[in-house]
């Protein structure tokens, strides 16, 4: 395979390193604490520019309307809580004074999906690109691992407007490099192939590589990966062409499968070259306790389904969509 | 080294006790969420020692009308765990009141349990009223409760709630203070576990919520600070709530001064343990020291 891991990294690292470097690039660059700082690493920032960072407590409503007040006043301010609380405790907060305000503010989601662990399900985010795409004006990056969260988060801190970042707590594999391009809303392809399309954000791009390097040995089948970061802006050019090219589309999140990263993509597919499309992600459910890996596979979210669902969906493209099933059910 | 780590089958009833009955049960109480803390490998060891003590008293000191053989039972009081994470706590005393086996206790936190990292209503544990984690949210549910047992249900029955003091950073909390009193919630008592700790470290220099028993006062509540690891002091508290439902029109707070991780020297008074467990070596030096407390207690010869 071209990628290779160059070992595990949690990529709340790269979000709080970013913070650090964005920190002494830029003296507008505020952080707002929620009594996690050590869990989202935040605390970098903290540690490293005390006068820049205040303590809110455990506040994310008072945190995300604050930030909203220091970005009205011409600063660039960063939240970050378990994106459990930072997503959804503060939801109309973002909807009215983040977003509808168009202010500059900034929101790590660490800590999201089910890789948070035996926490549970409580703080097992699994809904917050559904509610946060939604929303005008929000730009919204889900980055595949270390180099990545942390290029997003310079990136977003660069730029103006609304923006989330969503992030975990484990670590994951880190396969990008800090030399490989990343573009807020452009997609970045990482095989070439035209017989299926996998797009997949965030934990599920490591293991669709994983699927695309079984797919081409067992069978022939040259999978093209596609790491679609930025969940919005959505990069439609890629979608569209992966859509005419390949004629079959599989999607892996660690998310629901209502209204994620799926959802977006086939948004764009039904719109501009329908084609068949297999979801991979959290099927209607709450999460639960046990841990990260274990549960990764509880649900199926490794490379083994995506291997399955993409001959699924190549097999529905090749046979057509009646001959399968009658009725396709979204669920299964 | 290794350990063999078991749950005995010992159980509690629920009447009036000595202080050192209360002694005795607290140390069981620790003893199991230390080792299932341990088992588990992640997880609050902090504020669940922390609370053993007013856990002991209310559980097992007959203050609490509970029925483990028929829990669902309508009229039977309410406690809820506003704090979630401090969830082993509860579970010990759950399975010490004889709500499931105590030998579940090793299933906390593992694929599949019905002892979720946070309570969780869908795991089915007996006993568990809510799924709670997000904090804040369950003294509203309490509040609730408490309306309905009031004025919907009309029954006798008391609602209790434990929320942290970082907790009480959330608004929400102060929106269900608001309605307790708004809605004369005689039968509601909220405790709250006051060790001036958090994930950040101390309460006040994470976010100062003081002076709470003025705030509270201004809330429109019964007020009692108490040293919350003071079986007296907890025993006259929960006792004045009772008499106060009878007399007067307002919720009830105490205020329990508390430890962090109190029981286990290592642990007390550090917020570095709000969210961690023992390792090996710590829960065998841990449950050594808790041998060594049951031990002079013993010895004191105050126990029947
Ligand atoms: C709404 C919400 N925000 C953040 C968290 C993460 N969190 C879990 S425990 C905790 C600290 C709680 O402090 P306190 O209530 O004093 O409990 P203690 O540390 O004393 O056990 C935080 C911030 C959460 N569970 N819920
Ligand atoms: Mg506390």
């Amino acid at each position: 395979m071209k990628y290779k891991s160059y070992g595990k990294i949690p990529t709340r690292k790269g979000f709080g390193e970013g913070l650090v470097e964005l920190g002494e690039q830029n003296p507008n660059i505020v952080v707002l604490g929620g009594d996690i700082t050590s869990s989202v690493l935040t605390s970098f920032f903290r540690d490293k520019f005390p006068d820049r960072f205040f303590s809110i407590g455990i506040a994310e409503q008072n945190a995300t309307t604050i930030a909203v007040g220091l970005a009205l006043s011409g600063k660039i301010p960063f939240f970050s809580s378990y994106s459990a609380f930072s997503a959804f405790r503060n939801a109309d907060q973002l909807r009215i004074s983040v977003a509808y305000n168009n202010a500059n503010v900034k929101i790590g989601g660490g800590h999201s999906g089910v890789t948070v662990g035996p926490d549970g399900a409580t703080h097992q985010s699994l809904e917050e690109v559904a509610f946060l795409r939604t929303l005008p004006n929000m730009t919204l990056i889900v980055p595949a691992d270390y180099n990545e969260t942390k290029k997003a988060t310079i990136a977003s801190g660069n730029m103006f407007g609304p923006t989330f970042i969503r992030f975990g707590r484990s670590a994951g594999e880190s396969f990008t490099t800090p030399e490989s391009e990343f573009i807020i809303g452009k997609a970045n392809q990482l095989t070439d192939g035209n017989d299926v399309a996998i797009f997949a954000c965030g934990t599920l791009v490591w293991e669709a590589l994983l699927a695309a390097e079984e797919l081409e040995k067992q069978k022939g089948i040259k999978a093209r990966v596609i790491n679609l970061h930025t969940i919005k802006p959505i990069d439609y050019e890629a979608i569209v062409n992966a859509a005419k090219e390949c004629g079959a589309i599989v999607t892996a999140e660690e998310h629901q499968i209502h209204g994620g990263m799926g959802s977006a993509v086939a948004e764009v597919v039904v719109k501009n070259y329908p084609v068949p499309m297999e979801f991979i992600g959290i099927q209607d459910r709450f999460g639960l306790s046990g841990e990260p890996e274990e549960l990764m596979q509880y649900f199926n979210l490794n490379h083994q389904t995506i291997f399955a669902s993409a001959l699924r969906a190549i097999e529905r493209r090749d046979k057509g969509f009646d001959k399968i099933r009658k009725v396709i059910d979204f669920n299964k | 080294m290794s350990f063999n780590i078991s749950f005995p089958d010992t159980t509690f009833e629920n009447k009036q006790r000595s202080i050192e009955e209360f002694f005795e049960i607290s140390l069981e109480l620790r003893r199991d969420i230390i080792k299932s803390l341990f088992l588990a490998k992640s997880g609050h060891s902090g504020g669940s020692l922390g609370t053993a003590d007013i856990f002991a008293v209310l559980f097992f000191g007959g203050f609490l009308n509970y029925d483990p053989k028929n829990w669902k039972n309508p009229n039977r009081d309410r406690f809820i765990l506003s704090v979630g994470h401090i969830a082993p706590i509860l579970y010990a005393t759950l399975a010490r009141a004889g709500f499931f086996h105590p030998s579940e206790l090793a299933t906390l936190r593992k694929l599949g349990s019905r002892l979720q990292g946070h309570p969780g209503l869908d795991a089915n544990l007996p006993g568990i009223e809510t799924s709670s984690g997000s904090l804040g949210q369950g003294v509203s549910i309490a509040v609730g409760m408490a309306l309905s047992q009031k004025y919907l249900d009309k029954t006798d029955n008391f609602t209790f709630t434990m929320t942290g003091d970082g907790e009480l950073e959330e608004g929400s909390v102060w929106e269900a203070a608001m309605a307790a009193s708004n809605y004369k919630l005689s039968n509601f008592c909220w405790i709250v576990d006051n060790n001036d700790c958090q994930i950040d470290g101390r309460v006040t220099d994470v976010m100062n919520i003081y002076p709470l028993q003025e705030k509270f006062e201004a809330f429109g509540f019964d007020v009692v600070t108490i040293d919350g690891h003071n079986y007296s002091e907890i025993i006259s508290a929960f006792t004045k709530f009772k008499n106060n439902s009878k007399n007067s029109e307002k919720p009830t707070c105490i205020i329990a001064k508390t430890y962090m991780g109190r029981g286990i020297s290592f642990m007390e008074d550090k917020y570095s343990w709000h969210g961690v467990p023992p390792n090996e070596e710590q829960a065998i030096k841990a449950l050594e020291e808790l041998d060594k407390l049951d031990a002079e207690l013993k010895k004191s010869n105050k126990l029947n």
